[in-house]
């Protein structure tokens, strides 16, 4: 338990280095290169079903994703050389069902996070949409039930989740999973309600600030295991009454304030009581 | 004023038919000699006024400390050997943590009402703290600590600090993810201190932070040291209190040399007892209701963790707040790194902060040369110089509080975190004068209102209209007692320097403190506006009788604006048209 927690420590303070992001692309570049040389024959037995399926997601990402992502999901840059939207290829299948499955995709308008909305598209056009997404360069894909369903009766199971949790993801998303703040605006959201899938999902691909927890550093079951976790809470009353937020001791001072404002408020009242006693004994004599 | 009583009773108690508990408190009486040493504390007068009763909120919230305290710790466990949590609360358990910890989820889960002794506990910490701060201005800005009372300044002063360093020390025993954290930015506070910083560290923790006796010892502190210091300390502010008397509000009556008020016994008492149990009730109620410190959320204290949200309770907010908006200066010489961005937030200002707190009372009084006695209060009005700064405090204490809490203001108000650092860093030092020189402005006008009032009388809220079309305000003139309590100050007396200087035989360092003095009496002390001379008064009172004269020859009875603000019986009258 100390050793994956030590590496998965280290690990999370690597993920997110310079050169991560053009390592990976090499990285998955070459692999798709040969990949593509060795399972071609193979995958030319893929059922017209896929086939059908990705040309249904293409039609659909021409209309809603293109103007952003590029025809082909290279991306798009803009003038000034940044990303109108990113390049799809590798992101997979999960990235593009947690990202229209939670309606941050399509995005509304650029800004500094594309944020939770309404969902646009049915299930069955963001299979469609993530199938064509996968066909661009192989990604990791959209996990199975069994592999993401919170298993909150299992004791041993939510006490590992809640340590991954704190090792890995309190430090933006905090010890409740209300959320935090990043830097330059951006914020890490409440977890709170989050579908299983999409909890998987956001790990397993690590949206825009989120570092990517791969398989190889978090691995499913111990995804599972946070997923647990976390819907235990859900479950689990709030022992302590209100819970003001769940968002630290800031709440909790101005709370304090609070009260004393009311306290104080008593104290002005117990003071302007006249000492009633003595008027009533006036009254008794006269 | 007709319930209040100057003086005691006229007729001495009487003595009842015996019965049992009188019977004991004789034998008692005639061993220990109580009785004659409380009858004259019995008779002990009370001023009332609401602002009186801070400090008591303060008192009453460390009883409930002590009574909640004393109960947690029955199961308390201060040690940091490693055990694994057996217990019922699901999450955790099969979890590696410190008997701290594991004994402060016992106390939740698995004592009867501990959870609510332990929320009770921590919200009468916050409320006790929060009402120590609040009673502390209300005896600045009023002016309570003048001589005689300037020893017990200091000892509240002192309070103030000794309550904030038990709170540190009670939130670090549970030994949670919070507690870990505050106590690894403490020892990096006393690392900071140049050269002897990482000795200092050592010793603290006993080896390298965290080790493992810091709860033991932060224990024996927290339920044993601090509290007897308190104790004695709030013993001897009590005591002071009586042997100075309590202050009070001037008004017709009372007098530098007097006080009027309840007696003790029973008025008082009641109305003290009372608002014990308002107090104790409050805190029941929110120990009861809201949640605080939920350490079982947090997890055991584990150095390579850390949460959002991670903040200190509310009394060390500024503190947090100097941490997060000091750039990260450092200097390296001969090896040794300076750590200025740690050094400066963490021990330099609160020291200076602790040191002008304590420091105020002796300030003034070197500026003013006051060393007569007060036992009557200064509205916060008339000493603007004083408000302000309080005022200037106060923001800046707000402004640092905030930045202390930069991430949560950023979430819950949408805001970049990057630009409320930036805007702090230049708040707290463009902020602060804007108020004060606000509040003094305030202030001045306010004083500038009183005399109106003194000279013009207060405004009726009449319009009349005069032969010639004219519309004018009716004023009438405040009563005598508000007059009196109005005037009831004395003159600010700008001093202008030993004048001669050197000539007179005044040594070159004396005269250069003297133009100080002279020049900080005249910043204090030049733009207040002082109350109207006896000649000013009368000529005012005159005033007003000519214009009533005036208007008595016609028919009828002139409207004089009472008829309207319920100060007498208007039946029956016939108002002339
Ligand atoms: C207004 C422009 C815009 C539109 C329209 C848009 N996107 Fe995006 N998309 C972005 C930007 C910008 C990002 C990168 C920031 C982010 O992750 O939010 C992004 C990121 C993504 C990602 C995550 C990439 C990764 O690295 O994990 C996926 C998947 C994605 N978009 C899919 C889609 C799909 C599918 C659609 C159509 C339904 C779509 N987007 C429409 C702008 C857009
Ligand atoms: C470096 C900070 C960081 C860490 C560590 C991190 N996250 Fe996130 N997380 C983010 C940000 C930022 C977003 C918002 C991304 C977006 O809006 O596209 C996010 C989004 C999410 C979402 C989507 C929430 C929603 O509203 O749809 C989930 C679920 C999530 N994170 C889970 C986790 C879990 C589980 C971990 C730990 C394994 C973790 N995160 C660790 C920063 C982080
Ligand atoms: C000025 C007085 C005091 C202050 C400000 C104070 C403050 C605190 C705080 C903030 C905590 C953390 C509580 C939590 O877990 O949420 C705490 C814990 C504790 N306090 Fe105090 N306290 C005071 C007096 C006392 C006294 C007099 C005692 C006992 C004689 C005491 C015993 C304890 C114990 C045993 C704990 C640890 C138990 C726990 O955290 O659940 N305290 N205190």
């Amino acid at each position: 338990m100390r050793l994956t927690r030590k590496i998965s420590a280290r690990l999370s303070a690597h993920r997110r280095s310079r050169f991560a992001g053009p390592a990976v692309l090499l990285v998955a570049l070459l692999t798709t290169g040969g990949l593509y040389v060795a399972l071609s024959p193979a995958s030319a037995e893929k059922t017209a079903d896929s086939t059908s399926e990705i040309a249904k997601g293409k039609a659909l990402f021409l209309v809603g994703c293109a103007s952003c992502h590029g025809k082909n999901g290279e991306g798009i840059l803009t003038e000034r050389g940044n990303q109108y939207g990113p390049s799809l290829a590798g992101v997979g299948a999960a990235a593009v069902d947690f990202q229209v499955g939670t309606g941050r995709m399509p995005m509304a308008q650029p800004g500094s996070q594309a944020l939770r909305k309404r969902v646009v598209y049915t299930q069955d056009e963001i299979d469609a949409l993530g199938a064509f997404v996968a066909s661009l360069a192989p990604g990791p894909s959209v996990p199975a039930a069994d592999e993401y369903e919170a298993k909150t009766d299992d004791p041993e199971a939510v006490s590992r989740g809640g340590e991954f949790f704190r090792t890995n993801c309190t430090a933006c998303h905090n010890f409740a999973g209300s959320g935090g703040a990043l830097p330059q605006g951006k914020f890490a959201p409440s977890l709170v309600g989050v579908s299983e899938k999409h909890l998987f999902e956001a790990m397993l691909t690590g949206p825009q600030q989120m570092p990517v927890f791969s398989n190889e550093v978090l691995s499913p079951q111990d995804k599972q295991d946070i997923i647990s976790y976390l819907k235990k809470n859900e479950d689990t009353p709030s022992y302590g009454g209100f819970t003001l937020g769940s968002i630290g001791p800031v709440a909790e001072g101005m709370f304090a304030w609070l009260t004393l404002a009311v306290v104080v408020g008593a104290g002005i009242w117990i003071t302007s009581q006249t000492a009633r006693s003595k008027k009533t004994k006036k009254g008794d004599v006269a | 004023m007709s319930a209040t009583a100057s003086t005691n009773g006229t007729s001495p108690a009487a003595r009842k038919k015996a019965n049992p508990a009188g019977a004991v408190a004789t034998w008692a009486d005639e061993r220990l000699g109580l009785a004659t040493a409380t009858k004259k504390q019995i008779r002990k007068v009370f001023p009332d006024h609401w602002s009186f009763m801070l400090g008591e909120i303060a008192l009453w919230s460390f009883v409930v400390l002590l009574l909640t305290g004393v109960f947690l710790t029955l199961w308390f466990k201060p040690s940091m050997g490693e055990v694994v949590y057996n217990g019922s609360y699901d999450q955790l358990r099969g979890i590696e943590m410190s008997e701290a910890y594991a004994s402060t989820l016992h106390i939740s889960f698995d004592v009867r009402g501990g959870l609510l002794m332990r929320q009770m506990h921590h919200w009468a910490a916050m409320l006790f703290i929060a009402a120590m701060l609040v009673h502390l201005m209300r005896v600045f800005l009023t002016g309570a600590f003048r001589k005689p009372r300037e020893l017990n300044w200091l000892i509240g002063g002192l309070l103030l600090l000794l309550g904030i360093l038990e709170g540190f020390a009670g939130y670090s025993l549970p030994d949670d993810l919070l507690s870990g954290t505050g106590l690894r930015i403490a020892d990096g506070l006393v690392k900071a201190t140049p050269v002897l910083g990482s000795y200092m560290s050592f010793f603290m923790f006993g080896g390298e932070f965290p080790g493992d006796v810091i709860i033991p010892r932060l224990y024996i502190a927290h339920v044993l040291l601090i509290p007897g210091l308190l104790i004695a300390l709030i013993g001897a502010h009590m005591l002071l209190l009586v042997f100075h008397k309590h202050t009070q509000w001037p008004g017709p009556g009372r007098t530098e040399q007097n006080v009027v008020g309840y007696p003790m016994m029973p008025v008082y008492a009641a109305k003290a007892g009372g608002f014990f149990f308002i107090v104790f009730g409050v805190i029941a109620l929110m120990g009861g209701l809201m949640t605080i410190n939920p350490v079982w959320r947090f997890g055991p204290y584990n150095p390579a963790e850390v949460t959002a949200g991670s903040q200190p309770d509310w009394y060390m907010g500024i503190a947090e707040g100097l941490l997060r908006i000091m750039p990260g200066w450092e200097t390296h010489i001969f090896g040794i790194t300076i750590s200025w961005n740690v050094f400066l937030p963490g021990q330099i200002a609160p020291i200076a902060l602790l040191g002008v707190v304590l420091a105020y009372p002796f300030i003034e009084q070197w500026v003013t040369g006051d060393k007569r006695e007060h036992h009557l209060l200064q509205r916060p009005r008339n000493a603007p110089t004083r408000t302000a700064f309080l005022a200037a405090m106060i923001s800046l204490y707000g402004l640092l509080w905030a930045a202390g809490g930069n991430d949560i203001i950023a979430t819950t108000f949408k805001l970049n975190l990057n630009h409320i650092t930036y805007f702090m860093r230049a708040a707290i030092f463009v902020i602060p004068p804007l108020v004060f020189i606000l509040a003094k402005r305030w202030c001045i006008s306010l004083q500038r209102h009183d005399n109106d009032v003194l000279l013009h009388g207060y405004e009726t809220g009449i319009i009349m209209r005069d032969a010639e079309g004219g519309y004018s305000e009716r004023h009438l003139p405040i009563s005598e007692d508000r007059a009196y309590t109005l005037t009831a100050r004395q003159r600010d007396v700008v001093y202008t320097g030993a004048n001669g200087t050197d000539a007179n035989g005044v040594s070159a360092p004396k005269a250069r403190l003297d133009r100080l003095r002279a020049k900080a009496s005249h910043a204090w002390f030049a733009d207040n506006v002082q109350k109207p001379t006896a000649e000013k008064l009368e000529e005012g009172h005159h005033h007003a009788e000519l214009e009533h004269d005036h208007q008595a020859p016609l028919e009828g009875h002139a409207a004089d604006g009472h008829q309207f603000d319920g100060h007498h019986d208007v039946d029956g009258e016939t108002l002339r048209h």
